[in-house]
């Protein structure tokens, strides 16, 4: 095919991209923005096939058809609940590729090159391998710590930030070494840094800070494609990286802001790990938390007019999202006005909390975002939290010297009453203590999620 | 330590100071638990009913009395029951220690502790063993009730195929607890609910139980210490009066509840009042213990006068003795877990607990009565919060307006830096790169929050361009090219399609209503 025609259909491509994205600027428009990005895809890559210097056809196809019926299979098998390690294994792949295009790029001594395109050409390949593979053992390690297989508490080794550092000049020395020799040595000592350093990164996050480290490797997936765009002087990687790169950076300044968490500090990890120093000089004028009934909720429920549900990661965790959703179904026939308050980090992952309500088949016209429903909560009567908790710590308000001061958090002791669905009296992950539970208008059902919400739908 | 939990011996007292609950709990913080036989008879809890619950069941008071180091009441003792009071033994019950010093002193002498239900101090976290509002919730509901009984009328209104029946017009004196209580009751049976208080602050809380406040047409407000009432000014009550004499004409039932600590009851129905009423309306007057709010009530009487059912009851909670022996049990159990934290079975008076504090009369022979003033009221200070956030806001205004201006500062280096090394070609790229760069940040700040999950997953399927990559080098003469090349595929295969078909699964579950 001429390759006016290629790069056409890059051209085209990268506006469905773009258009893809925008799309999600709704939810009307959203799903349209998808078909966009599947037409934009099967455009490149067709377009592609059809270059002069493609050949093996049989291998592409074969893999092309096994890679489909796997992709296809993880998409409709995954539970929604387990989004956040679908998207992080999927990250990890961005990045192997990445790897794998890079040391392939390299091999290929066919195009020969000199002077500073040459030694633009190593800068390159030696960048589009390093952020691959850190984003590569980053996201498997995030995709353990999400699915449970390695534990959520973040790794403090020793001298973590030393270690970090003489990775990072190591790695700036090989490349100077890599640009001046070309020697394939260099290039693999500086990838197995690479992937240590991803691990001992992600590893070193606590798992409150997840929805940020799921963003930050969405971002450097992005930056991974945009380097092999330029080591192979393809416009449409660029393009589609630098767009990925911004999507996941805005989503890691929105998640940073919603814990108002410097991402430095983030990234350096450890959070969750020092003990809160002003839990203890308080616990006196905390007293009790009083318990409630499932039938006792169910009684509370009926008489109110307005309830609002802020689900956390716990409703994750229980699968309780159907009961919920059942749950305000009932009530809302009713006559009682029932809305959701969503946080911006609950959940592991960003949005992770309105899919799962979506697939409990929740109307999204009734699930709002924080600042449109805090100023609400004084005239709301019944506010049932499940499974949050650092998300509605008043001390992030009151406490300057809290660890998770300023933070802003969903104002739900100003409702007239407040029930707590919690498993015990156990802190969330910032291990900070929730001067919440003892609030007067504070009650506790304990349990699991799905279980106590089953049980007050039964007593309505 | 034993705990015991006599039958009531006042007349006509119906409740018991423990439920079968009660019991259960009590063991489980470590004590054992004595309860006199039939003791819980009137409240419908049977000997079998206490045993259920883990109780000994001791046959006569003396035995109990001599037996148990905790006494758990509802009643003040009568100076028998003072006098087994020895060394050593705890009093829990309603003591009123103002209006009974002989008593006071007599087991103050004894060397016993006693601990007053009523003294509990009114801060929010005694609010939950606070048996004084229990008890007046259920006064104030059942004021209703036997108003109810003996009003010859629906309280709601009806249109009728026999015609129309106007609503009940109640008035209820005095928002308090059980002042709350009564509007609620009334107002949910369809009257038509007034309600009238010195405290204006209380009107939000009367309309929220279904009540109109009114209020006289005069500036005074007559909140005191401790969320209580005070003596208003002269000019003040003869305002009220007025109103009072207004509204008696038209007002079908009068529930009066106005009490100010440590004084008798303010007089605020007088007799020509009563007589102004049409016949057959009621008034109940919750106050008749203390002398009663309206000048005819007989204290635990019920009488006729004008034609005017006037109810002075003053064992209301006792003709509920179920629910107020339940809630009643419920405070003490509250005041347990405040005495024995450690569920070791015994009890310890702790005077830094404010609570405890303020609940203990007598310690040790100690008059430990009045206490002092509680530090905080039940309203907690508003306008503290609202301070230091312009503080902190203002220096990070003109801090970010910097950030920016260096970050931009910094960029157009790098780009100048880039341009002045690298190559023509290269600049191609990196042109489209920023501009790239710069679309994307305009492009995602649109997306709603709500969608980022989605987002995340079509960007991951989007990043897999990198395909591209690996099926221009699949073709290559090299074989180790070709390896690394297929698995590139493979695996960016799997991101596309998983991508692009979960981000359709989550998108087809938004819904809208």
């Amino acid at each position: 095919m001429n390759e006016g025609i290629i790069t056409a259909c890059y051209i085209l491509a990268s506006i469905l991209f773009i258009l893809s994205l925008g799309g999600l600027s709704d939810q009307e428009k959203a799903r349209r923005g998808n078909l966009y990005g599947v037409i934009g895809m099967i455009l490149a890559v067709g377009a592609t096939l059809f270059a002069a210097s493609v050949g093996n056809y049989s291998l592409i196809i074969v893999m092309m058809i096994i890679g489909s019926i796997i992709g296809a299979l993880l998409a409709a098998r995954v539970k929604m609940t387990a989004m956040p390690e679908l998207v992080a294994m999927l990250h990890s792949f961005v990045g192997l590729a990445a790897v794998l295009v890079g040391f392939a790029t390299f091999l290929d001594t066919s195009h020969p090159l000199t002077g500073a395109d040459q030694t633009i050409h190593d800068v390159e390949i030696f960048l589009g391998i390093l952020i691959g593979a850190v984003t590569f053992t980053g996201s498997v390690v995030a995709f353990g710590k999400l699915s449970g297989k390695i534990g959520g508490r973040p790794l403090t080794l020793p001298g973590r930030h030393i270690l970090n550092l003489l990775i990072l000049f190591a790695c700036i020395y090989l490349g100077y070494n890599f640009v001046q020799t070309g020697s394939l040595t260099a290039l693999a000592i500086m990838t197995v840094l690479a992937l240590v350093f991803g691990i001992h990164m992600v590893a070193a996050i606590g798992g409150a800070d997840m929805p940020v480290v799921i963003s930050m490797l969405n971002s450097y997936s992005g930056w991974a494609a945009a380097a092999t765009g330029f080591m192979l002087s393809n416009d449409l990687l660029i393009v589609t990286g630098a767009l990925v790169g911004s999507s996941g950076a805005i989503l890691s300044i929105i998640m940073c802001r919603a814990m108002n968490r410097k991402f430095v500090s983030v990234i350096l990890g450890g959070f969750g790990t020092k003990k809160s120093t002003s839990s203890a000089g308080n616990s006196e004028d905390q007293g009790e938390a009083v318990a409630i009934t499932s039938s006792e909720t169910a009684d509370l429920l009926k008489n109110s007019t307005s309830l609002v549900i802020v689900p956390g990661y716990g409703m994750a965790v229980a699968q309780a999202q159907q009961s919920v959703a059942g749950m305000s179904q009932k009530l809302r026939d009713q006559g009682i006005d029932v809305r959701f308050a969503i946080h911006p980090v609950a959940g592991r992952m960003p949005g992770h909390m309105n899919v799962l309500l979506a697939e409990a088949k929740l109307p999204y016209d009734i699930v709002l975002e924080m600042d449109e429903i805090n100023d609400d909560f004084p005239e709301t009567d019944v506010v049932m939290v499940i499974g949050a908790n650092d998300i509605v710590n008043p001390s992030a308000e009151d406490e300057p010297d809290s660890p998770i001061a300023g933070m802003p958090v969903l104002q739900v002791w100003n409702a007239q009453h407040v029930i707590v669905l919690k498993r015990s009296m156990a802190t969330g992950y910032a291990g900070v203590e929730n001067p919440l539970f003892f609030k007067d208008n504070t009650r506790m059902l304990f349990g699991d999620a799905k279980a106590s919400i089953d049980d007050v739908v039964s007593g309505l | 330590m034993k705990i015991g939990i006599p039958k009531e011996i006042r007349p006509g007292e119906k409740r018991v100071a423990g439920s079968p609950k009660l019991v259960t709990k009590l063991i489980d913080l470590g004590f054992d638990v004595d309860v006199e036989t039939l003791a819980g008879d009137h409240a419908n809890v049977s000997d079998q009913d206490w045993i259920d619950a883990g109780a000994q069941i001791a046959n006569d008071a003396a035995t109990l009395w001599q037996q148990s180091d905790i006494i758990i009441k509802v009643n003040p003792p009568d100076a028998n029951e003072a006098s087994q009071l020895t060394q050593g033994k705890t009093l829990v019950s309603f003591f009123w220690p103002a209006q009974d010093e002989a008593l006071l002193q007599s087991i103050a002498g004894q060397g016993a502790n006693v601990l007053s239900m009523n003294c509990v101090p009114r801060i929010s976290r005694a609010q939950k063993l606070d048996a004084l509002s229990s008890m007046a919730n259920i006064a104030g509901y059942r004021a209703v009730i036997e108003a109810g009984n003996n009003f010859g009328h629906f309280f709601t209104g009806q249109i009728t195929a026999a015609g129309k029946v106007p609503p009940a017009k109640v008035l209820v004196i005095g928002a308090g607890v059980a002042g709350l209580s009564a509007i609620g009751t009334a107002s949910s049976l369809g009257a038509i609910v007034r309600a009238f208080d010195t405290r204006p602050e209380v009107a939000d809380q009367v309309k929220s139980m279904g009540g109109e406040f009114i209020y006289p047409d005069i500036e005074e407000d007559g909140s005191g210490e401790g969320g209580y009432a005070k003596v208003m000014s002269k000019a003040f009550i003869e305002a009220e009066m007025a109103l009072f004499a207004e509204q008696a004409k038209e007002i079908d039932i009068i529930i009066t509840t106005a009490l100010i600590p440590g004084k008798p009851a303010p007089k605020l129905i007088t007799a020509e009042m009563v007589q102004s009423m049409k016949a057959g309306s009621v008034v109940v007057d919750l106050a008749s213990e203390q002398g009663g709010n309206c000048e005819l009530t007989e204290p635990g009487q019920l009488i006729k006068k004008h034609g005017v059912t006037l109810i002075g009851y003053t064992d209301l909670p006792s003709r509920m003795s179920g629910q107020s022996s339940e809630l009643y049990a419920n405070n003490i159990g509250h005041l347990f877990d405040e005495l024995c934290p450690d569920k070791t079975g015994t009890i310890d008076l702790n005077f830094d607990d404010e609570v405890i504090r303020g609940t203990t009369v007598i310690k040790e022979g100690e008059i430990t009565w009045p206490a002092p003033p509680p530090k905080l009221s039940a309203a907690p200070p508003a306008q503290k919060k609202e301070e230091p956030a312009p503080a902190v806001a203002e220096p990070t205004q003109p801090k970010k307006g910097w950030d920016s201006l260096i970050g931009l500062a910094i960029v157009a280096a790098l780009i100048v830096g880039v341009g002045s090394v690298a190559p023509k070609d290269f600049m191609g790229h990196f042109t489209v790169f920023v501009l790239a760069c710069f679309v994307g940040w305009q492009v995602i700040w649109n997306v709603s929050a709500a969608l980022h999950t989605p987002l995340m997953s079509v960007t991951n399927a989007i990043s897999s361009i990198i395909i591209l990559g690996a099926v221009l080098q699949v073709g290559n003469s090299s074989h180790i090219i070709t390896v690394l090349a297929a698995i590139a595929i493979l695996i960016t295969t799997i991101n596309i399609v998983g991508g692009f078909l979960v981000t359709h699964r989550m998108l087809d579950m938004f819904r809208k209503d």
